[in-house]
């Protein structure tokens, strides 16, 4: 059982790990606000979530990319995109754009929502686990921009006059957003929190 | 790595028994003694001889650790370079002391804004197809978006892949050039370690490198793709960043930014 900040009237500080008594506000070593646990951070993961569902609706319904080749022009959205791969073999790189953009959204979407009831109405899986389930998302959830950064440099080398071009769709700005909402989404958790349940007094005693 | 590490210098005892009457370990609930902590909370029944459980009373509060993902609080001990200090609770690395870490960080840093400025004008990526041809600098990739209300995602994408990297290297520049020269921090200094913290996420560089390589992928036998010299400077880039990163300890950085 560990002994926290909170259990001795300290309050540590979450960016630079300082130790504070528990009235402090400020950290004075670097300038940041001292909490001891931010309960009205849940409300900014709510509202930071609900933002990236929001955009991640019109990244899907919306073209993300616009093909012009010497035949024929073609707006695909992202899973369109992925199957139109598909059709022409590359399955390898449809499964990796189907599970970049589609699977780890939508598992983040439900990941943060997951920890965030979890922390404000308990939970069956043990602190331990949902705190890796949180650093894998905190770890993960940026590196869907990968997606955005593809249709980028696709855009800008493939103008090739007449023979071909790409473009992007408005798509990308949404999923962008996405991305960027759900980052701060997380950003906004504080991971103490998810400790907080198991050092109970009820389950401690429950344990025997 | 910064001579911040001396004054918290207090031994705690390395054996993974107890002296104490009544502390021992052994005889415990392994279950509910997961660190080797003896039950009554002493700082003597350690497996981990860097941090220490408190003890009462509490020692002063500069010698302590906490947490900032789990909140657990320990009693920093003697920490030699090379060593490392994880949380019990969670495992985050806490304290990594490494040798000369400052000046690595100094050198590595000075050579990483050589590298991104450089790479800035420098061809990225080429294609070629059926006889027409046609290359892109990092700056005209990002500018890919700029068509009317994308143009925000332009600079948004450019701050992600150049002005946030480069932001940070100057922030670290800023903070550590005093300290390793054992002068006072320069002002400010706290406050932009705080931020070059915070940036951390947001700075993709490497997430862009891997973004060229899927689009290689994608373009596959549609043309022919030419790497250019700024894409090798940005792949250099993202190796030094990643090292940077492991001298980079935040404990001994703050602890020379607090005296
Ligand atoms: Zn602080
Ligand atoms: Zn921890």
């Amino acid at each position: 059982m560990s002994v926290t900040a909170r259990d001795k009237g300290l309050v540590g500080c979450r960016h630079c790990a300082r130790v504070w008594p528990m009235e402090k506000t400020r950290c004075d070593r670097c300038g940041a606000r001292l909490i001891s646990r931010d309960r009205a951070s849940l409300q900014k993961v709510w509202a930071w979530w609900l933002a990236g569902v929001m955009a991640y609706i019109p990244a899907n319904v919306y073209p993300m990319l616009k093909t012009r080749t010497l035949f024929s022009t073609q707006e695909d959205t992202i899973i369109a995109g992925a199957f139109e791969l598909a059709k022409y073999g590359s399955y390898g790189v449809a499964a990796i754009i189907l599970i970049a953009s589609v699977l780890i959204p939508l598992a983040k979407f439900f990941a943060i929502a997951y920890l965030a009831l979890s922390v404000s109405r308990g939970a069956t899986m043990p602190a331990r686990r949902r705190f890796v389930l949180y650093e894998v998302i905190e770890y993960i959830g940026r590196w869907s921009m990968i997606d955005v950064f593809v249709v980028a440099i696709l855009s800008a080398i493939v103008q090739l006059s007449v023979a071909a071009a790409i473009n992007p769709g408005i798509a990308a700005i949404a999923f962008a957003l996405s991305v960027i909402f759900t980052m701060l989404a997380a950003q906004s958790f504080d991971s103490r929190l998810i400790w907080d349940r198991i050092d109970t007094p009820e389950e401690d005693s429950a344990r025997g | 790595m910064l001579s911040g590490q001396r004054n918290v210098a207090r031994v705690i005892a390395s054996s993974s028994h107890c002296d104490l009457p009544g502390h021992d370990t052994s005889s415990q609930n392994p279950k509910n003694n997961m660190a080797g902590i003896c039950s009554a909370g002493h700082c003597c029944c350690r497996a981990n001889p860097y941090l220490a459980i408190m003890e009462t009373p509490t020692p002063p509060l500069d010698e302590l650790i906490a947490c900032p993902h789990c909140d657990a609080l320990y009693h920093v001990g003697t920490i030699k370079k090379g060593e490392r200090a994880k949380c019990e609770r969670c495992h985050a690395k806490l304290i990594a002391p490494r040798k000369a870490a400052g000046a690595h960080i100094i050198a590595l840093a000075l050579a990483s804004v050589v590298l991104v400025v450089a790479a800035l004008f420098l061809p990225f990526i080429g294609i070629s197809r059926l006889g027409f041809s046609n290359q892109a600098t990092i700056l005209e990739i990002a500018w890919a978006f700029s068509g009317g209300p994308m143009l925000v995602l332009s600079l948004a994408t450019l701050g992600l892949i150049v002005g946030l990297p480069l932001m940070r290297l100057l922030l670290t520049l800023y903070t550590l050039i005093p300290l390793v020269r054992d002068r006072p921090p320069w002002p400010g200094a706290a406050r932009a370690f705080r931020l070059s913290e915070q940036l951390k996420p947001w700075s993709m560089a490497e997430i862009f490198v891997i973004g060229c390589a899927v689009s290689l992928v994608k373009l596959g036998d549609l043309a022919r793709i030419e790497l250019g010299p700024a894409f090798f400077m940005f792949a250099v880039l993202v190796v030094l960043l990643v090292i940077q990163d492991t001298f980079m300890d935040r404990w001994s950085v703050w602890k020379a930014l607090e005296k």
